[in-house]
Formats: structure tokens, C-alpha cells, sequence
């Protein structure tokens, strides 16, 4: 396997995963809730994905249309569910969150049934490219794109915006942030529904590599809580490398030792982790 | 009161003389109380939030199922060998990852348990893999009791084994050790200050729990003579988890609670509509923690001080 195709395809699942897992870092750090629904977040998105592009809307509309309602459903949530949270326990947290995923789980599979539903792309993204030296598919340098774009974009609001001052304020101190006037009740939901709309269009436009089924909620609840565990709670530049990082590892080792890719993955979680309790790329508001 | 301690011992064992067809189920009621009753010990007391215990509960499972395939067919023998191996298992894990708290641990107990459940499911000469472990054989209990149809002699044979952990349990809470794992829990910066070896304390109990699900997983193995790879899933961790919960965390009888009612409408309900009752599950699950945070069990007490509140009124 030429050395050039993983590191693509892991490039390309790495920005997957941060795309998916962005809102989850910035929302734990912020918010220092255990979320363990947002892999519900973006397998939502998945499904009114795969709906309105069976209604006849184009792939990108779609996935857009669907983050945004995925976004609209987060703020709802935030006020309905997490709201009442924020002042108990990370097992109430835990627990909570995994009965909002049960739910979900369960009226997916009783709308839509147990299979997994295909979320063909689109004409455009069909084909292969060639780039240098061989065919490479359209779709996963789409992706590349797409995230280093969204990486971008995020980048300039948290460091360059002042909703990102007051994002990184409230990060660092809460009560500090309050104090100075910013409505810090407002950010969190703000900042909460447009982590879930970033899930959600993760979910619908990652649905080739990671595919759309009920369980999904749970079963790539682990990818996403370890990139923000190995990248560090509210540290965004740092659940980017980690997301890359894994989505290589993983990547690799499912080519080069498919036997032992398993392991070889969650080893990897285990000592980064043990390693470096609070991320690769420690934050100052890390505690 | 001392009376009202009975009275879950004594329903147990109406259950089995009225339960008729059921007794089986009887009998996995009685091991998902055991396996609660072990995450109370680390959740609840110690306050070691864990998303993989059901680790510990498979990898019992697979000790007394390969010790009666390979060793021998002695129930107890493969009970103690299950228990000791999971419990020396618990240790190890426990003294890796309990330096870490929160969402970090968190992950760590479920990349643990994923781990393990990668292994059994690749180890076919070990655990047979997707097949699950077969050909389980158990010889008579005590060299006397068959394990029969029906599962009279799995139930009791279940039922004193829980009783035996509910003793020492009750005893490791009530000692000093047990006090500073409470204390702990609460603060254990505190406890670290006064000079408790918070981190050995952790590992001790996180062992001791993980002991307590072995046995709880052996006990499945052994009764129902099979042992799949969802022994060791994280639907098992949440189910636990769930069961826990609703009964009621650090109450005495909370598991016993919570794990009755869970297996017992689960086994109702699924048969109806397995997702119509993970609907009903979640939406419990959300409800407790919104309004009744110590679970089932904490209703008794909700009544005794609404009628002392009444009575006071008046």
C-alpha cells in the first residue's frame, strides 16, 4: 500500500472526525459538561441528510440544510437538557447525556429502521483525480479541503473575532467573564448549537467513512470523546492535531496490520492518554 | 427495623418457590444485582466513574468458562479461579489508569474495555469469537446438587453467592477503609491532606468491585453455559449502569432494586418492542437524574418525610 493513499485517506478521515469533534472540544472546555450525546448530534444531521437528498435537494444544500436544523435541535437541547446539568455531578452529566442517546438510538431505529442508510455522493465527487502521480477519489480530497477550510474559518472566529475573545474568556473563567458583562448563559447556547450544527454536517458529509445506522451514536462516541481527550478539553488547535493524528493511525494501521489495527488504536488512546491526562497541547484553562 | 433486612432475602426466596418457568430469570436478576452491587462499590462509594465495567463481568465470565472447559467442571473451584483472576485483573488496570479523574478516566475505562473486547473477539482458540464460548460443562455443586433444567440449583447456588459478596461488602463499607473511600469520594484532596493514600485506597476498592463483577460473570457462565462477546459490550456498561442508577446509588438495597425492575420489565417490554424500550430506558434515565436523583429506592424515604412533614403540619 503506496505510503502517499494512507496518508491521504487518513488526512481525509482525520478531518472527519475534527469537523465531527470540534464542537464537542470547545463545548466541554467551555461548558465542563461530560457530553455524551454528541455523537447523536451528527448522526441527526446524517439522517435529514439522507432524507432531503431523497426529496430531490443536492448533496452540499443538504448536508448544509441538515447542519443547520441539527443546530437549531442543539439549542433546544442546551436549554431543555444541558441547562439543568451544569450545576450537578459528571455522573449525573454521564448519565443524562446516555439517556438522550438511548433515546435518540431508539426513535431513529423506529422511524428509519435498523440498516444502514446509504447517503450516495454526489456526480461531481464521484470520479477520481488524478494529482501527480496516480487517481486519487474526488470525494476524499474534497474532504481535505473542506476541513482545512473549516479549520480556517474556526481558527480566525476563536482567535480573531470578539465572539471568540468572549469564547476564550468564559473558557478561562466563567464567573470573571460574568462579572465584565458578557452574557455567558447566551455563548454557551450559542456556542453549544453551532458545535452540534458542525456535528451535524460532519455527520451527513462524513456518512462514506462513517456510516449512517442507529447505533452510530454510540458506536463513534469513543472516536470523538478521544479527540477531545487526547487533543484537550476546550483546546481547539489541539483536538485539529489529534484529529489528524488518529485519523492517520487508525487509517495505517487498518492497511498495514489489519489484524491488529484494533489494538494498536486504543493502545495508542491508552498511553497518549496516561501519558498526557489533559491533552497533547495543554490549554492554560486545562485544569 | 432490623426485620426490614430480611425482607429482600425473603422475597428471593419466594421468588423460588413461585416462580415456576421463570426461575431462570430469577437467576439473571440475581446476577445483575451482584454486577450492580460491584459498580456500587466503585461508582457509587469510591466514586471511580467507570463507562466499562462490563469488562470485568466478561472477563470473569471467560475465566470460569474456559477453567470448567480446560480444568475442571467444580462450579465453586471455577467461581474462586474467575474471581481472584478478575479481582488480580481490576488491580493491575486500577493502579494504570486511577491516577487520572474525570472525563480522562472516563475514556480510559472504556478504552479498556474496548481493548478487551477486541481481544476476545479476535482470540477464537480463547474466547471462540463471534460464536461465543460453547461446550461449558459443570459438574454437581458440591459434588452432590446438579445444575438442572429448570435452574433450581443455578438460582440458589446464585443466590448464596450474592448473599456471600453482600455480607463482605457490607462489612469492607462499614470499616474504616470503607469510611475513607466515602471520604475520598467527596474530596479527595481533603483526604490526601490527612494523610489518606488516596491512590491505594482507589485501587484496592477498584479491585474489589472488579472482583465482585467477576464472580457476577462467572456465575452467568456457569448457570447458562454459554458466553458471548456481549458479555464484555458497552451496552452491558450501560446497562449496569442504568440498572444502578434507577435502583438508587449507595443505598443497601438500591442494586437489588434497580436490577430487579430493570431485568424484569426489560424481559417484558423487549419481547413487545426492543426499541420501544430503550425509548422508555432513556427517557427514564433522563427523569431520574432530573427528579429523583437517588433513585427508586429513595421513594421510600420521599414518603416517610412527606408523612412526618404532615404529621409535624398538623
Amino acid at each position: 500500500m503506496p505510503f502517499a493513499t494512507v496518508l491521504l485517506d487518513g488526512v481525509s478521515y482525520g478531518m472527519v472526525l475534527f469537523i465531527i469533534s470540534v464542537g464537542l472540544t470547545v463545548t466541554m472546555g467551555l461548558m465542563r459538561v461530560v457530553n455524551l450525546a454528541h455523537g447523536a448530534f451528527a448522526m441527526v444531521g446524517g439522517y435529514l441528510a439522507v432524507i432531503l437528498v431523497r426529496a430531490g435537494v443536492p448533496f452540499l444544500l443538504a448536508a448544509l440544510l441538515a447542519a443547520a436544523a441539527v443546530g437549531v435541535l442543539g439549542a433546544a437541547a442546551e436549554l431543555a437538557v444541558y441547562r439543568p446539568l451544569y450545576r450537578k455531578g459528571e455522573l449525573a452529566q454521564a448519565l443524562m447525556t446516555f439517556g438522550l442517546v438511548f433515546v435518540v438510538i431508539a426513535a431513529l431505529t423506529m422511524i428509519f429502521g435498523p440498516e444502514i442508510k446509504p447517503l450516495p455522493v454526489p456526480g461531481f465527487l464521484a470520479g477520481l483525480v488524478d494529482v501527480g502521480l496516480r487517481p486519487y477519489p474526488a470525494y476524499r480530497l474534497f474532504l481535505i479541503a473542506l476541513g482545512l477550510a473549516l479549520a480556517a474559518l474556526l481558527w480566525w472566529t476563536i482567535d480573531g473575532s470578539l465572539y471568540g475573545a468572549r469564547l476564550r474568556a468564559a473558557v478561562d473563567n466563567p464567573r470573571m467573564a460574568r462579572a465584565l458583562g458578557i452574557d455567558v448563559s447566551r455563548l454557551y447556547t450559542l456556542t453549544f448549537a453551532a458545535g452540534c450544527a458542525l456535528a451535524g454536517f460532519g455527520g451527513a458529509i462524513g456518512a462514506q467513512l462513517l456510516p449512517l445506522e442507529p447505533f452510530y451514536a454510540l458506536r463513534y462516541l469513543v472516536l470523538f470523546l478521544v479527540v477531545v481527550g487526547v487533543g484537550g478539553m476546550g483546546n481547539f488547535r489541539g483536538s485539529f492535531v489529534a484529529a489528524l493524528a488518529l485519523g492517520v493511525l487508525d487509517t495505517a494501521g487498518k492497511y498495514l496490520l489489519p489484524e491488529a489495527a484494533a489494538y494498536l488504536f486504543y493502545g495508542i488512546v491508552l498511553v497518549l492518554l496516561l501519558w498526557r491526562p489533559n491533552g497533547l497541547l495543554p490549554s492554560r484553562a486545562a485544569t | 427495623m432490623k426485620g426490614l433486612h430480611l425482607l429482600p432475602w425473603l422475597a428471593a426466596l419466594a421468588v423460588y418457590f413461585a416462580a415456576g418457568g421463570y426461575l431462570s430469570l430469577g437467576t439473571q436478576v440475581l446476577i445483575m444485582i451482584l454486577f450492580a452491587l460491584s459498580l456500587d462499590l466503585a461508582l457509587g462509594h469510591a466514586g471511580i466513574v467507570t463507562l466499562g465495567h462490563a469488562a470485568f463481568f466478561g472477563f470473569g465470565a471467560y475465566a470460569a468458562g474456559n477453567f470448567a472447559i480446560h480444568v475442571h467442571g467444580d462450579p465453586l473451584a471455577g467461581l474462586a479461579f474467575a474471581t481472584a483472576l478478575t479481582g488480580l485483573f481490576g488491580l493491575a488496570t486500577g493502579a494504570l489508569i486511577l491516577h487520572t479523574r474525570g472525563v480522562t478516566l472516563m475514556m480510559l475505562t472504556l478504552a479498556i474495555a474496548s481493548l478487551l473486547a477486541e481481544f476476545a473477539n479476535q482470540a477464537h482458540w480463547l474466547t471462540g469469537g463471534d460464536d461465543g464460548l460453547q461446550g461449558i460443562r459443570m459438574a454437581p455443586l458440591l459434588g452432590a446438587f446438579r445444575f438442572d433444567l429448570w435452574g433450581h440449583t443455578a438460582y440458589l447456588y446464585s443466590l448464596t453467592v450474592l448473599a456471600a459478596w453482600f455480607a463482605v461488602t457490607w462489612r469492607v463499607l462499614r470499616s474504616p477503609f470503607g469510611r475513607s473511600l466515602d471520604g475520598i469520594r467527596q474530596s479527595p484532596a481533603r483526604m490526601h491532606a490527612i494523610g489518606t493514600p488516596v491512590w491505594r485506597r482507589l485501587v484496592a476498592a477498584y479491585g474489589l468491585s472488579a472482583a465482585m463483577a467477576g464472580s457476577a460473570g462467572a456465575l452467568s457462565a456457569q448457570t447458562t453455559r454459554f458466553v458471548g462477546l456481549s458479555t464484555l459490550g458497552v451496552l452491558l456498561s450501560g446497562t449496569v449502569l442504568v440498572a444502578l442508577i434507577l435502583g438508587g446509588t449507595r443505598r443497601l438495597y438500591g442494586a437489588f432494586l434497580g436490577a430487579t425492575v430493570y431485568v424484569v420489565v426489560q424481559n417484558v417490554a423487549a419481547e413487545l418492542d426492543p426499541f420501544r424500550w430503550m425509548l422508555v430506558l432513556g427517557a427514564l434515565l433522563m427523569a431520574i437524574v432530573l427528579f429523583l436523583e437517588g433513585g427508586l429506592a429513595s421513594l421510600g424515604d420521599l414518603a416517610a418525610r412527606a408523612l412526618a412533614g404532615r404529621r409535624a403540619g398538623k
